[in-house]
C-alpha cells in the first residue's frame, strides 16, 4: 500500500509522535504496575520507592489464608456471573425486539431506557434499600443481582439494538420462509450472527457489576456477605493501614476483569462504534 | 401466528386489545422482563422516594423491627420542606457549583486528551498495537481498585508522588488533605480512568473517515491543522457529541471515584450531589432519609434536563424515534 503524504513525516516529527505516546503509555500504565509491585513487597516496605528487593508471596498467601477474602471473591463470582448471564439475555431479546418489531409502547421503552441511565444511585437506593430489606433481600446475592441488571441492561439493550441493526433482514425473512417462528429465527439465526455483541454486551456486565460500589456497600454487610467492592474497603479505612493486603487483594481483583477485558477488547471498537455511539 | 388463533379472531368481532395481542405479542413478550424488572426496581423506588422527600422521614421514626418488636412509622408528612430548606441553603448550592466544576472538567481534559491521543494513533507507526493496548488498560481494572492504587500513590507522608518530587527537591504536596490539591487529584484520576473509553470511540470514528477527502485535501494545498479543522472534526461529531453527552451524565453521578478517594473530604470540598446525598442517608448519623430523597429527586431533574439535550442532539443525528 503507497503510503499517502499525511503518513510520511520528518525524523524530527517521528520523535515527537512516539515520545508523546510513550508518556501518555506510562502514565496509562504506571499505576496498575506499580500496584503489581508492590504486593510483591514485604509488608513494612509497601512505601519504599525502590522495585522489589525481598521478593515475597506473603500478602497474597496472607489476604488468601486469613482473610474472608475467598469468600468475598465467591460472593463477587455468584453476583456478577448471574448477573452477566441474565443480563446479556435479556438485553439481546429486548434489543432484538426494539430493532426488528415496530409495536405500540416501543417509544416509551426506548425513552425509559434512556433515562434509567441517567437515574443517580441516590434518587433509589434509600427506597431500594426499604424494599429489599421487606422483601429479606439485604445481605442476599439476589438483591445485588436485581439491581444490577437495572444499572447493566437498559445500556447493552441499546448496544444490541446497534448489533441487530446490521445484520440484514432478509436472514429473518429466510428464517420465517422455513417456517420458524419470531422466537426461532431469534435464537437459531440472528443471535449466532450476533455473537461480537453479545460478547461486548457480556462484557460490559461483567465489568460493570464486578465494580459496583455503593450498592455493594449499602446493600450487603457483615464480614461473610460483602462483595469484593465492600471488601477491599476493609483492608485500608480510617482505622486500618494494611497496604500489603490491599494491593494483593486488588491484584487478584483486577485479574479476571482485566481476562474478560482482554477477550472481549478485539470486539469493543466496532461495539461502540456501532452500537452507542451510531450516528 | 398459529391457525386457531387466526380461526378465532376471524369468528369473534375482532376487539382491539386481541388484534394488538395476536401482532405484537411476540415482542411483547421480549421485552416483557426488561420492562418488569425497571419497573419494580425502578419505579416503585422512584415514587416511593418522591413521597418520602415530602415527609420528615429519619432513621428515628421509619417503621422497624427492634429485636422482636415492631415499631411502625410515626414520620410525617411535610410537603415541600425539605425542598424549600435545601434551595434556601448554602450547602446545595455550593455542592452544585463544584459538581458542575468537576463533570466540566473532567469531560473537557478527558475529551481533549482523548482526541489528542485517538489522532496519533490513527497513523501509520511502528508498535501501533503496543501503544493502543497500553492507552486502555486502565480500562481494563475494576475503578475501586485503579482508586486504591491511586491512593497509595497519593498518600502523603509515604507516597510515590510525593517521593518522587522530594528526590527533585520539592516539598510533599498534599494530595488529598488541601481542598485545593485534592480537587485536583480527583479530577486527575477520572480523567486517567475516563480517557480510554474516549479514545477508544474517537479512534472508531476516525477510521470510519474516508482517507479520499484527505487525499483531495492535500492536492487543494490544505495543511494538517485545516485538515483537522475541516475533516477531522466534522467527520468525528456523530461520535463526540454521543460520548460527550455520556460521559457527562457519568461524571455527574461519578460515586466510586470521590467516595473512596476522599469520601468528599476534606471537610466536604470534593463533595459532588451524588456522594452528597448518599452520606445523608448511609453516613452521617442519623440517617436522614427524607433530605437525602429530596436531593436525589433534585439531582434527577438536573440529569433530565440533560436528557432533553441529548434527545435534542440525536433527533439531529437522524435517530427515527
Amino acid at each position: 500500500m503507497a503510503k499517502s503524504l499525511r503518513d510520511r513525516r520528518s525524523p524530527l516529527a517521528s520523535v515527537g509522535l512516539h515520545a508523546t505516546l510513550l508518556v501518555a503509555a506510562v502514565v496509562a500504565v504506571f499505576p496498575p504496575l506499580w500496584l503489581l509491585v508492590t504486593s510483591f513487597k514485604p509488608k513494612n516496605d509497601a512505601f519504599s520507592t525502590e522495585l522489589v528487593t525481598h521478593f515475597t508471596f506473603a500478602n497474597y498467601r496472607h489476604v488468601v489464608a486469613d482473610t474472608q477474602f475467598l469468600t468475598w471473591f465467591g460472593n463477587s463470582l455468584l453476583v456478577v456471573g448471574v448477573t452477566t448471564l441474565v443480563g446479556v439475555f435479556v438485553a439481546a431479546t429486548t434489543g432484538y425486539a426494539v430493532s426488528r418489531f415496530r409495536f405500540p409502547g416501543m417509544r416509551p421503552l426506548m425513552w425509559l431506557l434512556l433515562i434509567t441511565q441517567m437515574f443517580p444511585v441516590a434518587v433509589l437506593i434509600v427506597p431500594l434499600y426499604n424494599l429489599m430489606a421487606s422483601l429479606g433481600l439485604l445481605n442476599q446475592p439476589a438483591g445485588l443481582i436485581v439491581t444490577y441488571l437495572t444499572i447493566a441492561v437498559p445500556f447493552c439493550a441499546w448496544m444490541m439494538k446497534g448489533f441487530f441493526d446490521t445484520i440484514p433482514v432478509e436472514i429473518d425473512e429466510a428464517g420465517r420462509v422455513d417456517g420458524l417462528n419470531p422466537f426461532g429465527t431469534f435464537w437459531r439465526l440472528v443471535l449466532p450472527l450476533a455473537r461480537p455483541g453479545l460478547a461486548v454486551t457480556g462484557f460490559y456486565t461483567f465489568v460493570t457489576a464486578w465494580a459496583e460500589v455503593a450498592y455493594a456497600s449499602a446493600f450487603m454487610t457483615g464480614e461473610e456477605n460483602l462483595t469484593l467492592a465492600g471488601g477491599l474497603q476493609t483492608f485500608v479505612n480510617q482505622y486500618v493501614n494494611d497496604w500489603g493486603s490491599m494491593t494483593a487483594a486488588a491484584v487478584i481483583i483486577a485479574v479476571p476483569a482485566g481476562l474478560v477485558f482482554a477477550f472481549a477488547q478485539r470486539h469493543l471498537v466496532a461495539g461502540l462504534t456501532s452500537g452507542t455511539t451510531k450516528g | 401466528m398459529p391457525r386457531t388463533r387466526r380461526k378465532e379472531a376471524a369468528a369473534a368481532p375482532p376487539g382491539r386489545v386481541r388484534r394488538a395481542l395476536g401482532t405484537h405479542w411476540y415482542a411483547w413478550t421480549m421485552v416483557a422482563p426488561v420492562v418488569l424488572v425497571i419497573g419494580v426496581i425502578i419505579g416503585y423506588p422512584l415514587v416511593r422516594g418522591l413521597y418520602l422527600s415530602l415527609t420528615d422521614a429519619n432513621e428515628a421514626n421509619v417503621e422497624r423491627n427492634i429485636g422482636m418488636n415492631h415499631i411502625p412509622a410515626t414520620y410525617e408528612f411535610t410537603g415541600l420542606h425539605n425542598y424549600t430548606e435545601i434551595l434556601g441553603g448554602d450547602v446545595f448550592w455550593g455542592r452544585l457549583g463544584w459538581t458542575v466544576v468537576w463533570t466540566v472538567a473532567c469531560v473537557g481534559v478527558t475529551f481533549a486528551i482523548g482526541l489528542a491521543l485517538a489522532n496519533l494513533l490513527n497513523r501509520t507507526l511502528r508498535g501501533r498495537t503496543f501503544y493502543r493496548l497500553a492507552l486502555i488498560l486502565p480500562w481494563a481494572i475494576p475503578a475501586f481498585v485503579s482508586v486504591f492504587t491511586w491512593r497509595l500513590l497519593y498518600n502523603e507522608k509515604n507516597g510515590l508522588l510525593n517521593k518522587l518530587l522530594a528526590g527533585g527537591g520539592i516539598d510533599a504536596v498534599p494530595w488529598l488533605n488541601d481542598p485545593t490539591w485534592a480537587k485536583l487529584s480527583v479530577i486527575a484520576v477520572n480523567v486517567w480512568l475516563g480517557v480510554p473509553f474516549m479514545l477508544v470511540a474517537l479512534l472508531g470514528g476516525l477510521q470510519s473517515i474516508p482517507g479520499e477527502l484527505y487525499e483531495a485535501a492535500e492536492m487543494d494545498g490544505a495543511n494538517a491543522w485545516q485538515r483537522f479543522r475541516n475533516i477531522t472534526l466534522p467527520g468525528l461529531r456523530g461520535v463526540s457529541s454521543t460520548v460527550i453527552l455520556l460521559s457527562t451524565i457519568w461524571t455527574f453521578n461519578m460515586f466510586p471515584v470521590i467516595y473512596l478517594l476522599t469520601r468528599g473530604g476534606p471537610g466536604d470540598a470534593t463533595e459532588i450531589l451524588v456522594t452528597y446525598a448518599y452520606r445523608l442517608s448511609f453516613v452521617d448519623s442519623p440517617r436522614d432519609f427524607s433530605g437525602s430523597a429530596a436531593w436525589g429527586v433534585l439531582i434527577l431533574l438536573l440529569l433530565s434536563l440533560i436528557a432533553v439535550v441529548y434527545r435534542r442532539s440525536l433527533r439531529k443525528q437522524g435517530e427515527v424515534w
